[in-house]
């Protein structure tokens, strides 16, 4: 549980903002979450509530806990070929975003 | 698609990028060959507890990613497939004696013991369809007739029914809840006689909510590793890499692999709310047992909007009409403990199938027996490169 | 039907008429199964349930086809239940290798109480539909019937077509490409905000229209490398694909990634938990092509202004016949008909 969604507050008034979705708009209660939200921060939506402000720095941590995770997985010759890809495939850059 | 800066700021966001998720996999399916060697079993079985998670494991394939030696097994999760039958029985009560019954999408299918809402609905009972907690009320506000939110989902879904409580609804609005509660139920699953289970991936959006350190009382008390993880493709891969690290090294501890959206102590605000509206009570979970302090009802400050006080709401009327009582020779516990296997069921593809589920293990898409009778088997078989 | 015994079902639910298992299975158990004895030689006809059928004519074809429209709402952003009628059924002559339209008839049954003011524009819109198609209707029948017995507007259209060559659902082998003409999912998802009143504000619109044109060009490069088409209307691009690998009796692999999406549609997809697969669709095509044609029949989509999205979405194969599998760039699944009407999804 539950299906949650990332999006990015455009406009915060009062007790709901609007929400960004990369793709369409909705108004989602701040009831909910436990800090100050403002326009140009993320945050997770579950049926219409925000339920946390998601700073944008931790996306990045997370994927960096990730590359961690995967260094460490193994010494054998096979990971660090993987890693090595891994490493190739962000310099060629996937600038065209997720496809 | 073309570059625009909407597509770089989701792919900054979401994780599915299918290099990484390859690697990921690769380096999983190392990791669990090498806790086989260690521990000498096989296949080592770890279970989620999650409806999302279910979902995304269905919608990214990556059951035909994990390494065959790991059993992921899923859990009494998805909040929708373990509501009981007598809670949907009270639901299409309700509907069929004229009341308006709001749910979310999830529960319409989801059968009773004589019906299902969309049953119902098909019978003429109005049943509506609502994307959130705020919706129901917004219908009540636009109607003159008794609206009852039919209130499914775990505690994050439950704080949003908190919410719109706490802001005050009309006079014609109700809840009837049928909320629960996870930590419990680990409980439970982690005492059954025999379990196989040997790691728990947790609910990342449940915790977002509670936070981790919930969790740490229970590793104590159960030596088993849980591990925190989110829903995306490289979520799951990662977490479930780390919680089988944690199960080759015989390490039992917390690990939260999703620390965008989840803290130690979680949204103490939206604890606050959930608990002003919710108390714990025990019920039994479909086809699971009796949870003891797993379902969450109203607390008596509230009785003036509880269905059930407002209501006099007679399920049993339609408990003559059932066929015996399938979901009593269901083996959905077993099956999630991994010490038997849907075909030892006998009601497995003969009384109970995806298209007339009695379990929880049929009801969910990623139920062991949904995927059995999709598959014939416990692993899909679908080609490519792996 | 009550509890979990198996019975044949004894009343008509809502799934039967979306698109998916159960409506094929009423059709063929019931409707087409009791009216087929009655064929005609050499005809494509009710027993192969296909969009339309076919009746030899010296040496052409007279494809004719049939479809009862309701939809609610009415009016809906990008179109109306009356652009829906004669796109319905111009696009079913078409997936059959119609796309000159010989004629097309229209019936309306009304609710007492129906506003004149929406039946003009209902009307105009089917004009206009009419215009872009290249299609007119020639006869017409108007029913009214009394308040309650019917949920405001019902309209049915009928089509005529002649061709040189029909092209049927069932003729995809191991191998051939699997085309989809462009975005997937914005007829149904526009319907669903619009109905659920789900506050989706954002470029959610639906496609519906006539593509006769567009597939004439494709049919003109491709010519009999084209072996298969369907539109993907109820039940979505899914309902489409498994019909197509059913009945030709090959598996279909598809690359999700490939699968054209707008971006308002891709959002409320992860919004509400439904995938753009299983929603509707109408003014899309799937097309069947074997693998050396494949290229030049994509090239000459992209050329046409409906088909600019085009792309090779997927491929045959001799594996699982009937199924179509979903590769996902990290994992693969089996992918499944959408039963019933589509729900919003929390978990």
């Amino acid at each position: 549980m539950c299906l949650g969604v990332p999006g990015k507050v455009l406009e915060v008034n009062g007790n709901v903002a609007t929400v960004d979705f990369f793709g369409l708009k909705r108004p989602i209660f701040l009831d909910v979450v436990d800090e100050p939200v403002a326009p140009g921060d993320y945050i997770l939506n579950h049926v219409g509530f925000a339920i946390r402000r998601i700073p944008a720095s931790e996306a990045e941590e997370t994927l960096a806990l990730y590359r961690q995770l995967l260094a460490e997985t193994d010494d054998d010759p096979m990971a660090s070929d993987v890693r090595g890809e891994i490493a190739a495939t962000r310099k060629t850059g996937n600038d065209g975003g997720s496809d | 698609m073309t570059a625009d800066p909407i597509d770089r700021e989701v792919s900054e966001l979401k994780f599915r990028e299918p290099e990484k998720g390859r690697a990921l996999a690769d380096a999983l399916a190392r990791t669990v060959r090498r806790a086989v060697e260690k521990t000498g079993r096989s296949p080592i079985a770890v279970m989620h507890v999650c409806g999302s998670h279910e979902q995304a494991i269905a919608k990214f394939g990556l059951r035909a990613a994990f390494p065959r030696e790991l059993d992921v097994i899923m859990g009494p999760g998805c909040p929708v497939c373990v509501t009981d039958l007598p809670e949907v029985d009270e639901a299409v009560a309700l509907a069929t004696d004229g009341v308006i019954v709001a749910t979310y999408g999830d529960m319409v299918r989801v059968p009773g013991t004589a019906m299902s809402l969309a049953d119902a609905r098909s019978e003429g009972a109005r049943v509506e369809v609502v994307y959130s907690a705020s919706h129901a009320v917004e219908l009540a506000r636009s109607t003159d007739k008794q609206v009852v939110f039919f209130a499914s989902g775990f505690e994050t879904t439950a704080v949003a029914t908190a919410a719109v409580l706490l802001k005050g609804t009309p006079p014609n609005f109700s809840v009837l809840s049928a909320h629960k509660y996870i930590p419990p139920v680990m409980e439970i699953v982690a005492e059954m006689p025999g379990t196989r289970v040997e790691g728990f991936l947790a609910a990342g959006h449940a915790a977002t909510i509670t936070g981790w350190g919930i969790f740490e009382s229970f590793v104590e008390r159960h030596g088993i590793p849980v591990v925190v993880a989110g829903f995306e493709p490289l979520d799951i891969l990662a977490g479930l890499l780390k919680l089988v690290e944690l199960i080759r090294d015989s390490t039992a501890r917390v690990e939260n692999m999703y620390p965008r959206c989840v803290t130690r102590e979680g949204n103490r605000r939206a604890q606050e709310q959930l608990w002003k509206v919710f108390r714990p009570t025990g019920g039994r979970w479909r086809g699971i047992a009796h949870v003891p302090n797993g379902n969450l009802r109203l607390r008596g400050e509230w009785s003036s909007v509880d269905a059930r006080q407002r209501f006099r709401i007679d399920a049993a009327r339609m408990w003559k009409h059932s066929p015996a009582a399938l979901v009593e020779r269901c083996l959905c516990v077993d099956i999630m403990a991994g010490i038997r296997s849907p075909t030892d069921c006998a009601l497995f593809a003969r009384e109970c199938s995806p298209d007339s589920p009695v379990g929880a293990c049929m009801v969910s898409t990623e139920g062991t027996c949904r995927i059995w009778s999709q598959y014939g088997g416990g692993y899909p078989d679908l080609g490519g490169s792996r | 039907m009550k509890g979990n015994g198996r019975t044949r079902d004894e009343k008509i639910a809502l799934r039967h008429g979306a698109g998916g298992r159960a409506m094929r299975a009423l059709i063929r158990d019931v409707l087409a199964g009791n009216l087929a004895d009655a064929a005609i030689a050499g005809a494509v006809g009710l027993d192969a349930m296909d969009d339309g059928a076919a009746i030899p004519l010296g040496d052409r074809w007279l494809v004719i086809t049939t479809d009862s429209h309701v939809i609610h709402p009415i009016f809906f952003r990008g179109g109306d239940i009356g652009r829906l009628a004669i796109s319905g059924t111009v696009n079913d002559l078409a997936m059959m290798g119609a796309t000159e339209v010989l004629a097309l008839t229209s019936a309306v049954i009304l609710e007492e109480g129906f506003p004149c003011a929406d039946l003009e524009r209902i009307h105009l819109s089917m004009r206009e539909a009419c215009r872009e198609a290249g299609a007119a209707v020639v006869t017409g029948d108007t029913k009214v019937m009394g308040k309650g017995e019917i949920d405001r507007i019902v309209l049915n259209t009928t089509g005529v077509a002649l061709t040189d060559r029909i092209v049927t659902d069932n003729a995809l082998r191991p191998g051939d490409r699997i085309i989809v003409t462009g975005t997937i999912g914005d007829h149904g998802f526009a319907i669903m905000a619009a109905r659920h009143g789900l506050a989706l504000d954002g470029e959610l619109r639906s496609d519906v229209g006539p593509v006769n044109a567009m597939v004439r060009a494709a049919l003109a490069t491709g010519g009999t490398g084209i072996v298969a088409m369907k539109d993907p209307t109820r039940g979505g691009l899914s309902s489409a694909l498994h019909e197509m690998a059913e009945k030709s009796g090959v598996g279909i692999v598809l690359d999700e990634r490939a699968i054209p999406v707008a971006p308002a549609v891709r959002s409320a997809a992860e919004l509400l938990g439904i995938d753009p697969v299983h929603v509707a669709n109408e003014g899309k095509a799937v097309i069947g092509v074997r693998p050396g044609a494949a290229d030049a029949v994509l090239a000459a989509l992209r050329a046409h202004p409906l088909g600019r999205d085009a792309a090779i979405v997927g491929r045959c194969t001799e594996d699982r016949a009937g199924s179509v599998i979903v590769d996902t760039g990290v994992g693969r699944r089996l992918l499944t008909e959408p039963e019933g009407e589509l729900l919003p999804r929390i978990c």
